[in-house]
């Protein structure tokens, strides 16, 4: 894959001195249009870029516009520039992109993280970013050595000369660099002559990650401040019908009690008098109409939704004729709860509003949308509002709000206030605080013919809508269907000439989120599961039985191939354990999975090791690739084990992590992660990871004991349950 | 008026004796490397040396930890083995969690220079990560084991 890019004169907004001398590199790109479209439509709307800054003294500046949350996106990125650059990576700093359309994801049209696309999104914009500066670092060189530019090239953060011995540093070139004129034509390298993607740089946030100097939102602190924590309605949809703050003004450091929005703040010097302060007020709730939500009343709405025809997701051929025919029927069902992100940092937001400007530090996904919040609370001109992205101690997606909910209560309790407030959440507010994975009901029925393979498939879904309602809604949702309620259902790639997916939208009214890996952290469970009973229906290895209904899918089936292979399938190297497989596209990637499982005598699952085998295209850093595939295992072992969040009289019965329980040390498997080497388009990697994982290990359960679990978590309880069924 | 010892420098905190040593660290110190995680200390986000032994720190009041040796991860320096371990290993994603995880982790070798994965397990029980570095966790223990010249296998 190579791109030869026209970037025409007037596409260069300015290449000028920065103050301090050095070379400021910035340039129109159209938003979201491809290298090809960009060409020929260079009379298009351009926005401004800048993503790179050399200093006199050699230092390279990456400017980032996506969130790091753990994924590497701060060296990853950089990566990018760096590799068409040639620059020193010792050299390399980044720093945080402020808000500013020139940072627009160059896909959703403003600034933000998520959908594992920052590799995906960016390669091109800071490929060109990186060549473009080193096209005009060599000129600078050749015209002070009046040499052809075509015989100094850059090499390791020198511009070497024609006779292969004299060289000048970008540091010596930057501010001649910046008077050179930018060149018109950028060819971006072939993957053969790559020398930074591939390989496995050292993470630049490491160090500070390990020292306590990384700095996230919930560590800010700004003269004068104040520390709220908010008392939110313990239903979703509830309202404050009064209340008395009379005791809690009175706690030693309350300053203020504020009625928001979204529940009533109270604000003190320190968090824990703020926390002690809500504990003494007393709130008069309205329920609101959530006020009878029972999560076992809610199974059986679901349930008897999908025994009605719902809208159509995806169709081929004629699933009614075909059962007809169908030597075989089989049918299953499954279920999926809510699910909180349960981030390690609880939200948080520290707003200083004052008359003429606003200032937000916060670790956020989505900074466009929050920023204009904030713009909107205020009152001000987005432009007087400054957002600064703090690291990110976890997202998930759960710091990609579209309401920007937490950054707003910190806006409004500012404005109040006169006073720069920083808003904790506790561990419970996050736990009952919403915006979790939807819950899931999917029903599937299968035909198979005298061979045993399906000749027609049916799935309904029902869940309920992410995007409805959200700038989001546009790009997403589709004749009533939300793509993020049946991705990895309505594409699934298993050839089954009769098929047909059909979307339920479930009632709104708990508030739902994107979470890693979002649709496909169910359908996939549904989607590998019921494959799993399609095979031993038929007799036959759930391996081989893939295989066959993915004969034209060559990436998915190296992946299952390699996986299968290097887990041994067949023979599992744990004594006592059995193994089960999965294999799932999503966000552009192509995962699979080998789980060996055991089950003790009080039926808890032990999963003793996983082989993980990756295609995610062309490599940026095949150690953050690893690592990437590690933390997803992890957080799906985490949901298919232990989590859910469930309601009873309208109240989410979950608090904290004794309850809400995160996969332990003890726990985690031994991993072992393979990764296809290919120059296809880069894939997703924070994400393709988590939706093989559960259905290899409830294959695996089924392996070990015969029998089908069919709803998440698969915890001792569940298990115990499913054993008396029998 | 509570008088603490952190990372050897006497402080006098205007707080009240109930407050948990965490916030007293956090907001009055204002040492931030020691995180919030959960508050009840079932996460171990928040955990310091007292004396030398690991204790979440949600769960000691500042009035507990006057007259004790109190650590936080500013006051390992910045090539304590452990933490050499866990850049080498490239041990943190989002790096919340790992400031606990390395108090953890530096005290466990105090006590056992040797750990076999076993008492890694045993010892890194009450140190959650969401991000799930724990593979990582385990190898960079017992590269930092070796790396103090005190051998260490798994």
């Amino acid at each position: 894959m190579s791109w030869i890019i026209n970037v025409s004169r007037r596409e260069f907004c300015k290449a000028g001195a920065l103050l301090g001398g050095g070379l400021v590199l910035g340039f129109y790109l159209p938003e979201g249009l491809s290298a090809a479209q960009q060409a020929a439509k260079v009379d298009g709307p351009f926005i401004p870029n800048a993503f790179i800054r050399i200093g006199r003294d050699d230092t390279v500046t990456i400017i980032v516009n996506h969130s790091e949350m753990g994924q590497g996106v701060y060296t990853s990125l950089p990566m990018l520039v760096a590799e068409e650059l040639e620059a020193d990576w010792q050299k390399i700093r980044i720093e945080p992109a402020p808000v500013d359309p020139a940072y627009n994801h160059t896909q959703w049209g403003m600034q933000g993280t998520g959908g594992s696309t920052s590799i995906r999104s960016s390669w091109e914009q800071l490929s060109k970013a990186g060549a473009v500066a080193r096209i005009m670092l060599e000129k600078a060189a050749a015209a002070a050595w009046n040499e052809d530019v075509k015989n100094c090239r850059a090499e390791n953060g020198f511009v070497v000369h024609p006779d292969g011995k004299r060289r000048l540093s970008f540091g010596e070139l930057a501010e001649k660099a910046a008077q050179m004129e930018a060149p018109q034509e950028v060819v971006l390298k072939q993957p053969k002559d790559d020398k930074v993607l591939g390989t496995s740089k050292k993470r630049l946030d490491t160090p500070d990650k390990t020292n306590g100097k990384a700095l996230y939102g919930i560590d800010i602190m700004v003269p004068g401040m104040l520390t709220a924590v908010v008392a939110r309605p313990p239903v979703f949809g509830g309202t404050v019908k009064g209340f008395d703050d009379t005791w809690a003004r009175k706690i030693p450091g309350v300053k203020a009690v504020v009625q928001i929005d979204r529940g009533v703040a109270v604000v003190a010097d320190y968090f824990t008098a703020a926390l002690r302060g809500r504990s003494a007020l007393k709130i008069f709730w309205d329920d609101g109409a959530l006020a009878g939500l029972d999560s076992n009343v809610q199974l059986q709405q679901y349930r008897q939704m999908a025994e009605k025809p719902g809208a159509v997701a995806a169709q081929r051929g004629d699933f009614g004729a075909a059962m007809g025919r169908a030597a075989q029927k089989i049918e299953a069902a499954y279920h999926f709860p809510y699910l909180a992100h349960a981030p390690m940092e609880p939200l948080n937001c520290v707003a200083d509003v004052r008359p003429d400007s606003c200032e937000i530090w916060v670790g956020t996904q989505m900074q466009t949308l929050d920023r204009n919040k904030a713009a909107e609370i205020t009152g001000l001109p987005p432009e007087k509002v400054t957002l600064h992205t703090t690291y990110l101690g976890c997202g998930f997606g759960r710091r990609a709000v579209p309401d920007s909910h937490f950054v707003s209560e910190a806006v409004q309790i500012s404005k109040a206030m006169q006073a720069p407030i920083k808003v904790i959440w506790t561990r419970e507010d996050d736990i009952h605080g919403g915006y979790y994975r939807p819950s899931a009901y999917t029903s599937l029925v299968a035909g198979l013919g005298a061979d045993g393979m399906p000749v027609a498939l049916r799935q309904r879904i029902v869940c309920q809508s992410i995007v409805k309602g959200t700038p989001f809604e546009g790009g997403l949702m589709k004749n009533g269907i939300d793509a993020t309620s049946v991705e990895g259902a309505a594409d699934s790639p298993y050839e089954i000439a009769d098929f047909l997916v059909e979307y339920h939208m479930a009632p709104a009214g708990v508030p739902v989120l994107w979470w890693r890996s979002v649709g496909h952290s169910s359908t996939a469970f549904a989607k590998e599961c019921f494959i799993d009973e399609l095979a031993h229906a038929a007799k036959q290895d759930p391996y081989t039985y893939r295989r066959k209904l993915l004969a034209n899918h060559p990436r998915q089936l190296a992946v299952l191939d390699l996986a299968a292979r290097q887990g041994g399938w067949g023979k599992p190297t744990v004594a006592g354990a059995f193994q089960g497989i999965a294999v799932h596209e999503s966000f552009g990637s192509h995962v699979a999975q080998v789980a060996e499982v055991s089950v003790n005598k009080k039926n808890a699952i032990r999963v003793h090791k996983v082989v993980c085998v990756v295609d995610c295209g062309r490599l940026v850093n095949p150690d953050t690739i690893e690592a990437q595939m590690e933390s997803a295992i992890v957080f799906g072992l985490s949901a298919a084990l232990h989590d859910q969040i469930t309601f009873t009289r309208g109240r989410v019965e979950q608090s904290n992590f004794d309850n809400y329980e995160i996969l332990r040390l003890k726990e985690m498997p031994q991993v072992k992660v393979y990764i296809i080497k290919n120059d296809e388009p880069p894939g997703g990697i924070g994400e393709p990871g988590v939706p093989p994982i559960a259905p290899a290990v409830a294959n695996a359960f089924f392996a070990a004991t015969g029998i089908r679990l069919r709803a998440l978590p698969m915890t001792p309880a569940a298990i115990k349950e499913a054993v008396t069924m029998i | 008026m509570i008088s603490l010892n952190i990372n050897n420098k006497n402080y006098q905190v205007e707080v009240e004796g109930d407050v948990p040593l965490l916030w007293v660290i956090r907001e009055h110190v204002r040492l931030t490397g020691t995180k919030f995680g959960c508050g009840i200390g079932e996460c171990g986000a928040c955990t310091v040396h007292l004396d030398g032994e690991a204790m979440p720190s949600c769960q000691v009041t500042a009035k507990e930890a006057e007259g004790k040796k109190i650590t936080t991860i500013e006051g390992l320096g910045e090539s304590h083995p452990v933490q050499l371990a866990w850049i080498e290993d490239e041990v943190p994603q989002c790096g919340y969690c790992q400031s606990g995880q390395i108090m953890q982790a530096s005290a466990l070798l105090t006590v056992t220079p040797h750990p076999t994965d076993d008492d890694i397990d045993y010892a890194m029980n009450g140190n959650s990560c969401r991000c799930g570095t724990y593979p990582r966790i385990r190898r960079a223990i017992h590269h930092a084991a070796e790396k103090s010249g005190k051998g260490g296998k798994s």
